[in-house]
């Protein structure tokens, strides 16, 4: 470890130096600041209770919507690339958890750039909480609840309706697959949420990613060009949310011919991919100016 | 009238400028429609190989399809949006009420400033993910030459049409206090009976028939099948006609709407 002159030390009470936190009980605090900010967002959209009733069931149909699509479209074909209705259910019910959960979690980071643009970021950092769990609690409502819950429903069907025989490595696979995915989606929220530092108005490139990795995750590989899933395998690293491991789960080959062992990394690179966006976040946090208003 | 006429153009103009100002907001947009054009586009050429000529387009019109909707769904406001978020920003604040008070018609004042967003974000968001779907797709062009001026009149009837069913979602603000939850339900149904997410062609029967009568229809589906050439000659008149019926019955309605509306605002002094 680097030693400088100065001790490494947290904020001064009474000019006696505090300890510096450990990484644990920072952690720890995040969650909780986080914890705290949700419970009160919820208490405030529950005062419209009317509002509260009608958006969620707003959200859970407007997510049925993308499943009713395919299923009208396979009523057409009986199959998209070669996979038939609950295979592709596997890969939308995955991709939506994955992207629900981390939109439950951490979605509205996206409001970033808004509160740059208005200078109530200002008010947030001087809180004693860290700035990312107040910008991700923000307008949490249960609301957002509608999307995991309406993709893990076709999940179960799906896991259903495939003949397939539900062994623990398969459940334990699938398991992990959904907690790395969701660390993945969550991830690219943050990241995309901290470009706004530097352009305050990309709020939408995030949503190339983030909703348009999970449309483009609730289709068969297959069907895309080879540098799309060249692209999301080694680029922003979506394939690894559910395309390699359902490949290996359902025992479809990969078009790319990767080694299998790629498709056992999920945990692996959601790992990378949430300290990617934790150094990407803090980096933004550094170059933020405030807006002077 | 030519005073009016010259107001309503100014609001108009001094919209597409407003717009014209968030340029990173413009380029991630445009990114972002040629992202989910390019994953779509890809489902539906791997659903035309299994089933060429499927709802009646062949293989390139569906692919062109979704590129056309792409480029549509901002400029006609397909998920809610546009003059919606300020109309209901103002609604919160209680600025609606200076609003009232304007010497301009209030209906029309917000209709001009949605058609001069509409004309921007169609040059941009529309023309960038099309230029993207002819480049990378092989989308079709229009093979006559008519065909241009024909869509870009449908388009902006789409607009208007669009605009009545917002303005009549969001002065249902005056009486819910927040108009936020019926909004929601109005993006669902907009979204699957506008043709957005799948041709109404494919719908089944008895839901195929009413998705083609109701207004939603005229949002994406109506301008879709005239770029396509899929309607063309008499069937490309009647399809403008039922764009037209839906605006003047939506804006009839719009008005009525309005002035029940202002009869119900209470201004608080201050």
């Amino acid at each position: 470890m680097l030693r400088t002159g100065r001790p490494r030390t947290g904020p001064t009470a009474g000019g006696t130096p505090l300890p510096a936190e450990s990484l644990p009980a920072r952690v720890r605090w995040a969650v909780t600041s986080w914890r705290l900010a949700a419970a009160m967002w919820m208490r405030a959209a529950m005062s419209y209770r009317a509002n509260f009733v009608l958006t969620s069931v707003g959200s859970l149909l407007v997510t049925f919507l993308d499943f009713l699509v395919l299923i009208l479209m396979l009523r057409h074909t009986g199959q998209l690339g070669g996979w038939t209705l609950p295979e592709i259910g596997l890969l939308y019910g995955t991709s939506g958890f994955a992207l629900g959960a981390a939109d439950l979690l951490v979605g509205s980071v996206d409001g970033l750039g808004e509160r740059i643009r208005s200078g109530t970021l200002d008010v947030l950092l001087i809180r004693p909480a860290p700035a990312l769990s107040m910008v991700c609690a923000e307008r949490f409502t249960l609301r957002r609840l509608g999307r995991p819950l309406q993709a893990a429903l076709v999940l179960g069907w799906a896991m259903r309706a495939l003949p397939l025989v539900w062994t623990w490595p398969r459940l334990l696979l699938l398991a992990a697959l959904l907690v790395s995915g969701t660390v993945i989606f969550a991830a690219v929220f943050v990241a995309g949420a901290a470009v706004q530092f530097w352009w305050g108005e990309s709020r939408e490139f995030q949503n190339a990613f983030t909703y348009g990795g999970a449309t483009l995750l609730s289709h068969p590989p297959g069907i895309y060009g080879k540098e799309l899933v060249a692209g999301v395998t080694f680029g922003v690293p979506l394939a690894f949310v559910n395309w390699l491991p359902l490949l290996r789960l359902l025992g479809r080959p990969d078009p790319l011919h990767l080694p299998p062992v790629f498709e056992l990394a999920s945990p692996l690179v959601a790992v990378l991919c949430a300290l990617g966006a934790a150094l990407a976040w803090r980096a933004g946090l550094r170059a933020y100016r405030g807006s002077g208003s | 009238m030519d005073t009016s006429a010259g107001l309503y153009l100014a609001i108009a103009r001094g919209s597409f400028r407003r717009y014209s100002t968030y340029r990173v907001a413009t380029v991630a947009g445009a990114f972002t429609n040629t992202v989910f054009g390019c994953v779509l586009a890809a489902t539906f050429l791997a659903l035309w190989r299994a089933r060429p000529g499927l709802g009646g387009y062949d293989t390139a019109q569906a692919v062109t399809y979704i590129w056309v909707s792409q480029a549509l769904l901002v400029a006609v406001a397909a998920w809610g949006g546009g003059f919606q978020d300020d109309l209901q920003a103002r609604l919160r604040s209680g600025d609606i009420a200076v609003d009232l008070y304007r010497p301009v018609d209030f209906l029309g004042w917000w209709l001009a400033a949605d058609l001069g967003r509409a004309a921007f974000q169609l040059l941009t968001r529309g023309v960038v993910p099309l230029a993207a779907g002819v480049l990378l797709f092989h989308a079709r062009l229009p093979h006559a030459a008519l065909t241009w001026p024909l869509f870009v009149l449908s388009a902006l009837l789409a607009v208007t049409v669009s605009f009545g069913l917002r303005f009549l979602v969001s002065v249902t603000g005056f009486w819910l206090d927040d108009s936020e939850g019926l909004r929601s339900l109005m993006l669902v149904v907009s979204m699957f009976l506008s043709g957005m997410l799948l041709p109404i062609g494919l719908f089944p029967e008895g839901l195929r028939q009413a998705a083609q009568v109701l207004p939603w229809s005229a949002l994406i589906q109506v301008p879709c099948d005239l770029f396509l050439e899929h309607r063309t000659g008499w069937s490309a008149l009647t399809a403008l006609g039922f764009q037209l019926l839906w605006a003047v019955l939506l804006f009839a309605a719009g008005r009525a709407a309005q002035s029940l509306a202002t009869r119900k605002v209470v201004v608080q002094g201050g």
